[in-house]
């Protein structure tokens, strides 16, 4: 039920963007969702793909230094204060969120996802599961979209 | 009283006395030092008696000036390798001072004075200060760093001992640098050359003359002659070049004159040598090659034949100052690849010493330097790995932070660390181009 995550180094400055994005666009890897966290110095990439291992080659291939992180994917209902549900679930465990980001649409309507990375990630989905928040699965997130 | 002796072109100090001496009588004095020089060494230092029995060589064989030529060489790691006082020829009762610089690896060079030592240090200095036209008159600024390294002290006691008015300013906060120089009527400043423009930069910033400054005395980096001229015509002042280094005395090894045209060795106290630096063969006056020093007073811790890595030439022609001791041509450059930044020797193989601590393995890196405002900047661009990429900035932040304070660690001064994308790095055939030096000297 954990997702791939690629995450690349990006040096902050212009165009730096357009390479990676070139490279996944040659080898037909689709982008399901991307976050883009920097600094004044650096930024790193974050990308959820179709064909993690086929996007990782090809930009490993192509020069790039490819971190796998494994993330997870939770489903969070579609309406006001539908966020809030997990992350209080997650507050309650006691776990904290090193980052997130949000899948422009879920797996069906009415409902959203975001991806949540947390230092330890079995302990989250127990937690998760626990509350009674649904973490989706690699597949039925690819598979939706 | 103030006094004008030496207020005549050439600043005729007593003490330069030497300076002026026929070459035959400098011969003869340079040979009695260096027979009781080599003497010393042998008797007290390991390290060169050992190689001098390796090469079945006793100090009787110095017979002649050009006898130097047969004796063993020193290098800077000979210094890291007998760290701390493996090569001290006096008993600690009898060193009065220690000074330290940065070594090829973490460890600084310990260098040591007896009184002595001291007291020719002073000397030197004195004849440098009054070369440049110094005199007791002057009030001097002296911005140069006080502590280990030997710019600051080496500066303060010659100008003491020369009877001048001395401000222990040392490097360093710029306003304060200013308002001492307007407010004390200095007007001698002893800095890096490089620190001089940043504060000519700052001055015009704030629109601020420099009043009754006249003579800047200018050493422990390289310069050139276009920056020498750049000074002179936005400050209205005389900048002049000063030699020196640490493992022979410090700031006073040698000096220009009022001509302004190479430096003069104060030779008899420091015998001077351009060799190859590939075959180390002894070159004829005239010629560029690394310059080799050998100590002819200093009794802590004599140097023979000591390798400085600086490129020059020697030049036996009289001098319009009278001078009589030889002068080499301004240093323009290293034979090997350590170069300065803010007065601090640093070596590539430092920075290695510190990215090997932080990461565990060596990533493809290259150190650029750049000058803004007067001030030198290093930055140190390193290539991220996948041993070290994360994908969380705050891992990637907290390495970056301990790239700098390892860098500061080993260098001792604060440098900027880049992470820059892999492969981004331009790669050479053989040796890597870990150097790109972009200041405007």
């Amino acid at each position: 039920m954990r997702l791939h995550q690629l995450s690349l180094f990006l040096e902050n400055r212009p165009g730096q963007l357009r390479a990676p994005c070139q490279v996944l666009a040659q080898a037909g890897v689709d982008i399901l969702t991307t976050s883009l966290a920097d600094t004044a110095q650096f930024g790193i990439l974050r990308l959820v793909v179709r064909d993690w291992q086929k996007a990782k080659a090809a930009l490993e291939a192509a020069g790039m230094v490819v971190n796998v992180t494994e993330v997870v994917p939770v489903e969070v209902e579609d309406r006001p204060g539908g966020l809030l549900a997990a992350l209080s679930a997650i507050d309650q465990a006691g776990l904290g969120i090193e980052y997130m980001y949000a899948f422009a649409a879920g797996t069906k309507a009415g409902k959203a996802a975001v991806v949540l990375r947390f230092q330890d990630v079995g302990k989250a989905e127990k937690a998760l599961l626990e509350a009674g928040i649904r973490v989706l699965a690699e597949e039925e997130l690819l598979g939706r979209m | 009283m103030r006094s004008n002796w030496n207020d005549a072109p050439g600043g005729f100090h007593p003490a330069s006395a030497p300076d002026y001496l026929p070459r035959e009588q400098l011969r003869a004095v340079q040979l009695q030092r260096l027979q009781a020089t080599v003497k010393r060494a042998y008797e007290g230092q390991k390290l060169f008696r050992q190689r001098m029995d390796e090469r079945k060589l006793t100090p009787a064989h110095v017979k002649r000036l050009e006898d130097v030529a047969q004796l063993p060489f020193m290098v800077k790691t000979d210094l890291r390798d007998t760290y701390p006082f493996g090569l001290f020829a006096s008993p600690m009762e009898e060193v009065v001072r220690l000074h330290a610089s940065s070594g090829t690896t973490g460890k600084p060079i310990v260098v040591a004075y007896t009184a002595a030592d001291v007291e020719v240090w002073k000397e030197v200095m004195i004849r440098a200060f009054a070369a440049c036209g110094v005199s007791r008159a002057d009030v001097i600024q002296n911005a140069y760093g006080y502590g280990l390294f030997t710019g600051g002290l080496g500066a303060h006691y010659g100008a003491e001992a020369l009877g001048a008015t001395v401000i222990p300013i040392s490097g360093g906060n710029t306003e304060r640098q200013l308002m001492v120089m307007a407010d004390f009527g200095v007007t001698v400043i002893c800095s890096t050359p490089s620190y001089f423009l940043h504060l000519l930069e700052r001055a015009k910033e704030a629109k601020l003359d420099f009043g009754r400054l006249r003579v800047g005395i200018f050493g422990a980096e390289p310069w050139s002659d276009a920056m020498r001229l750049r000074i002179q015509q936005e400050s209205g002042i005389r900048a002049h070049d000063i030699y020196g280094l640490s493992e022979i005395i410090g700031p006073g090894v040698g000096s220009e004159c009022h001509r302004q045209d190479g430096l003069h060795l104060f030779e008899d106290h420091f015998l001077p040598e351009i060799v190859d630096p590939q075959t180390g063969q002894v070159l004829p006056d005239g010629t560029e090659g690394e310059l080799v020093l050998t100590t002819l007073s200093k009794q802590a811790m004599p140097m023979i034949r000591y390798r400085t890595r600086d490129v020059t030439s020697l030049n036996p022609e009289p001098c319009a100052c009278g001078r009589t001791i030889r002068r080499i041509r301004r240093i323009s450059r290293r034979s090997d690849d350590m170069f300065i930044i803010r007065g601090v020797n640093v070596f590539p193989s430092q920075v290695e010493t510190a990215l090997l601590q932080v990461e565990g393995t060596l990533p493809h890196y290259q150190i650029v330097l750049t000058r803004e405002k007067g001030l030198d900047n290093m930055e140190v661009q390193v290539e991220v790995t996948p041993e070290i990429f994360s994908d969380k900035v705050r891992a990637l932040e907290a390495l970056h932070a301990r790239l700098e304070d390892a860098l500061e660690q080993v260098l001792g001064i604060r440098v900027m660390a880049t992470l820059v994308e892999p492969r981004s790095l331009a790669r050479s055939e053989g040796k890597a181009k870990r150097v790109i030096d972009n200041r405007k000297m």
